[in-house]
């Protein structure tokens, strides 16, 4: 594209006050993102923002080139939304867009990518191996699945490497029920991840850029009826305990935030972020995962740590979508310079 | 800047971050249901399902689905049902969209009575009480009869919706094995001695005598007359349920069980797969006294079922030719069964074994084993082809080797297309399994404890 037709698009912005909100999607999450993206959506209009909702299809890219000026919203979990495909398309595009960039979306999805980055940060992670289905056939699973045992010893936890709501994973106690946890892992993707089954608190920290530089949330504590934070206890209302803030003392709250506050930087993620993680018996914070579309459904933890804050969720998105609108026209105004085009 | 920045409630105007600051904000306790407490035990089952969320994938059009049970009715006369709509409006519309009776409106009971007699049903309409699609007939049927504890007895497998009836009700579930000729008399007899040597109070037999959802097959008459017989002597009420009887593709319908026995078989009919499902018009036939209980029930329910619906169907009754419009069906159904047969035999891998069904819309199949169709359905969702589970239609998590795969909606194409993305998801899934050795696991454990398993391929 030239400068003459960025300057020419830029005037054609006529829906300055339009935010596309993208959920649905054709990942395992598509339900969960419907809702999410239906709540957003309800909160944007809220603050008087025109909202286009809209799936991922092959309508999107005309539907987008029909509404230049447009901040996109994505609330998508899984693949496309949270792997950073669709972000490099809107980075393609030039379409603005809430939430961080492909390439650190890319990382943060992939457990065992983002354990290993978050881990060289110097922040406690579980043990943890990532392993693709072929290197069992290739080198007999037999061997492997007693090397882990014996590595990462039991109870430990079986996950998709890329993947979210808990959808493949589960926590293996005994060695006869690894090969099965295994099947179930791979059944949502290539590799899977075998970890040390951390004892502890379970808390989620969101993190929010609304401007002024990322801010750590209260942290929400998650208790589950079941014992277990599965796909089952996620979205079904009234299935867990919600503690916001945690029932933690106020130093281990501060690390948790600072915790959250440290992957966001590292793995160099933007506007909105939420960090799963264990607090052990004696006040340690380990990391589990971090999402950089977080769930927005009525049964998720971001948007009571949202109202914990003191914040409405509506005034919140309305300002991720501001940041992102002032990026755009900042990187636009920066490319107009000649100093940028030469 | 505010790398460490945390932040302190009512953080959105200056002067409130400063007082925000230094108190601790007011901790919430919350399970996001703030009815959480009210609820009935009933309800307490109801819950999410990743299963269930992955179905909303496979309505995307990138997606074969072989999971639903959607009548196709693509070859509707949209042009008569209209003009035959527009006429009730304008010739009976304060009648038709007015309040009507409980029981349903004569017009359609008569009507329905006909429909009936294609089975050999011989009945009055007064016997016949009309319900908003067959589902609720299921609903009353079990209001009226089952208390929390009561045991119904299912096929193994069984439909779906209808297990979710009993559950909504706290019925207990007892399966009860099928062959290629449907419910097994041996298994039914043992079935319903071990439950009463039990203590336990059996309240009626339920089953699918026809082209069977999920398992495809179909009772001879033979088999219904011994189920019958049974039945007799040990003194247990039968609710034949029957939506798909008029599909048949290769013979005519055979007799149905009530048309054997008027005073034992309580009988659930649809327009769902014969007209449309739109209407949500089914109906029961039941014996006189039950019928009075059904119709006080449906009054409860409903105070009458959707009087416009029926008097909408009872005027295409009367006005097309439905009898011709069933055959066109027939033979759109059956061109579409024969491509998932096609299908089926070019794609499945070797161990994989199907039912061939006679009529209907499904067909089941039984994997290799180890496979597990459960924990298998990201991996075909991920290659654009959905199924249902087998573990869905039992009540005790039984059925994972076993899938049921619709036929009655895609086009043929899209049917063989669907095979073959499910063949490759089997054959991928089989090398996992071989990685891992679950092949012998699953073997072992499959069986034990349980008096029943699911029908395999009904011929060779």
């Amino acid at each position: 594209m030239t400068q003459d037709e960025r300057t020419q698009q830029l005037s054609e912005s006529t829906h300055p006050q339009t935010v596309v909100v993208l959920s649905g999607g054709l990942s395992h999450e598509r339900d969960v993102s419907l809702r999410s993206g239906r709540r957003v959506s309800e909160a944007l209009r809220s603050q008087g923002l025109e909202v286009v909702e809209s799936d991922v299809d092959s309508a999107l890219v005309p539907r987008l080139a029909e509404l230049p000026g447009a901040v996109v919203f994505p609330v998508l979990h899984g693949e496309a939304g949270e792997d950073g495909a669709l972000r490099e398309v809107l980075a393609l595009l030039n379409v603005p867009f809430v939430g961080s960039v492909g390439s650190a979306s890319r990382v943060a999805f992939d457990k065992s990518i983002a354990t290993t980055v978050v881990a060289d940060a110097g922040l406690r992670t579980p043990v943890q191996v990532a392993l693709p289905h072929e290197i069992f056939r290739e080198l007999g699973a037999q061997a492997l699945v007693a090397a882990l045992g014996r590595q990462i010893g039991f109870p430990m936890m079986v996950k998709p490497s890329r993947g979210g709501s808990a959808l493949g994973c589960s926590k293996v106690n005994r060695a006869e029920e690894l090969p099965s946890a295994m099947v179930g892992a791979y059944a949502y993707g290539p590799v899977a991840v075998v970890e040390e089954f951390i004892e502890g608190t379970e808390v989620t920290v969101a993190v929010v850029d609304r401007g002024q530089g990322p801010a750590a949330l209260p942290a929400v504590e998650i208790r589950p009826d079941s014992g277990v934070y599965d796909y089952t206890s996620r979205y079904t209302a009234g299935a867990n305990r919600f503690l916001c803030p945690a029932e933690v003392g106020p130093e281990v709250a501060q690390r948790c935030a600072q915790l959250a506050l440290t992957v966001h930087a590292e793995l160099g993620l933007r506007d909105i972020s939420r960090t799963d993680l264990i607090i052990t018996a004696d006040g340690e914070p380990v990391f589990l995962e971090v999402n950089v579309a977080p769930g927005m459904t009525e049964t998720s933890a971001v948007p009571l740590a949202i109202e914990a804050a003191g914040w409405s969720l509506g005034k919140m998105c309305a300002d991720l979508v501001r940041v992102a609108r002032a990026r755009d026209t900042a990187d636009r105004a920066a490319l107009e310079t000649p100093a940028a085009v030469s | 800047m505010s790398e460490t920045a945390t932040i302190p409630p009512g953080d959105e105007t200056g002067p409130e971050r400063l007082r925000a600051a230094v108190a601790r904000p007011q901790r919430r306790d919350t399970r996001l249901d703030n009815y959480v407490n009210r609820y009935a035990a009933r309800t307490h089952g109801m819950t999410a399902s990743a299963i269930r969320a992955l179905f909303s994938v496979a309505n995307r059009p990138e997606v074969v689905s072989l999971a639903g049970g959607m009548p196709n009715i693509a070859d509707l006369p949209l042009d008569v049902v209209g003009s035959t709509l527009g006429q009730l409006v304008v010739d009976d519309g304060r009648r038709a969209m007015q309040y009507g009776s409980g029981q349903g409106e004569p017009a359609i009971r008569e009507a329905i009575c006909e429909v009936m007699k294609l089975e050999g049903i011989t009945a009055h309409p007064d016997d016949v009480t009309v319900t908003v699609g067959s589902q609720q007939a299921l609903d009353l049927v079990t209001r009226i009869f089952c208390d929390p504890g009561d045991v119904v007895l299912c096929e193994a497998p069984s439909y779906v919706g209808a297990l979710g009836v009993f559950r909504a009700f706290q019925c207990e579930v007892a399966h009860v094995a099928m062959d290629e000729h449907g419910l097994d008399p041996t298994a039914l007899r043992e079935a319903i001695e071990a439950l009463r040597r039990a203590g336990k109070r059996v309240k009626f037999l339920y089953t699918i005598p026809n082209f069977h959802n999920p398992a495809g097959v179909t009772q001879t008459l033979e088999r219904r007359r011994e189920i019958l017989q049974i039945a007799e002597e040990a003194d247990l009420l039968v609710v034949e349920d029957n939506p798909y009887g008029l599909l048949g593709f290769d013979a005519d319908p055979l007799p149905a069980m009530r048309s054997m026995d008027a005073d034992r078989v309580v009988y659930l009919g649809s327009f769902s797969k014969t007209f449309a499902p739109g209407f949500r018009i089914g109906w029961v036939l039941a014996p006189h006294a039950v019928r009075e209980k059904l119709v006080l029930a449906q009054e409860s329910a409903t105070l009458c079922p959707p009087v416009f619906s029926q008097f909408a169907i009872a005027a295409y009754l009367a006005n097309h030719d439905w009898r011709g419009q069933i055959k066109i069906f027939r033979e759109m159904y059956r061109e579409r069964r024969d491509a998932m047969l096609t299908g089926l035999a070019d794609h499945m891998p070797a161990g994989t074994t199907w039912t061939v069904p006679g009529g209907g819309f499904f067909v089941w199949v039984t994997l290799p084993p180890g496979l597990d169709s459960h924990a298998m359905l990201p991996r075909a969702v991920t290659a654009r082809v959905a199924y249902v589970p087998g573990t869905a239609f039992f009540s005790d998590g039984f059925g994972s080797r076993h899938m049921r795969l619709s036929y009655c909606f895609p086009t043929p194409e899209r049917i063989i297309e669907g095979t073959r993305r499910l063949g490759e998801v089997l054959e991928y899934e089989a090398g996992v399994n071989a990685t891992f050795g679950t092949v012998a696991a699953d073997e072992g454990t499959a069986q034990l404890g349980r008096a029943y398993d699911a029908p395999g391929a009904n011929q060779t």
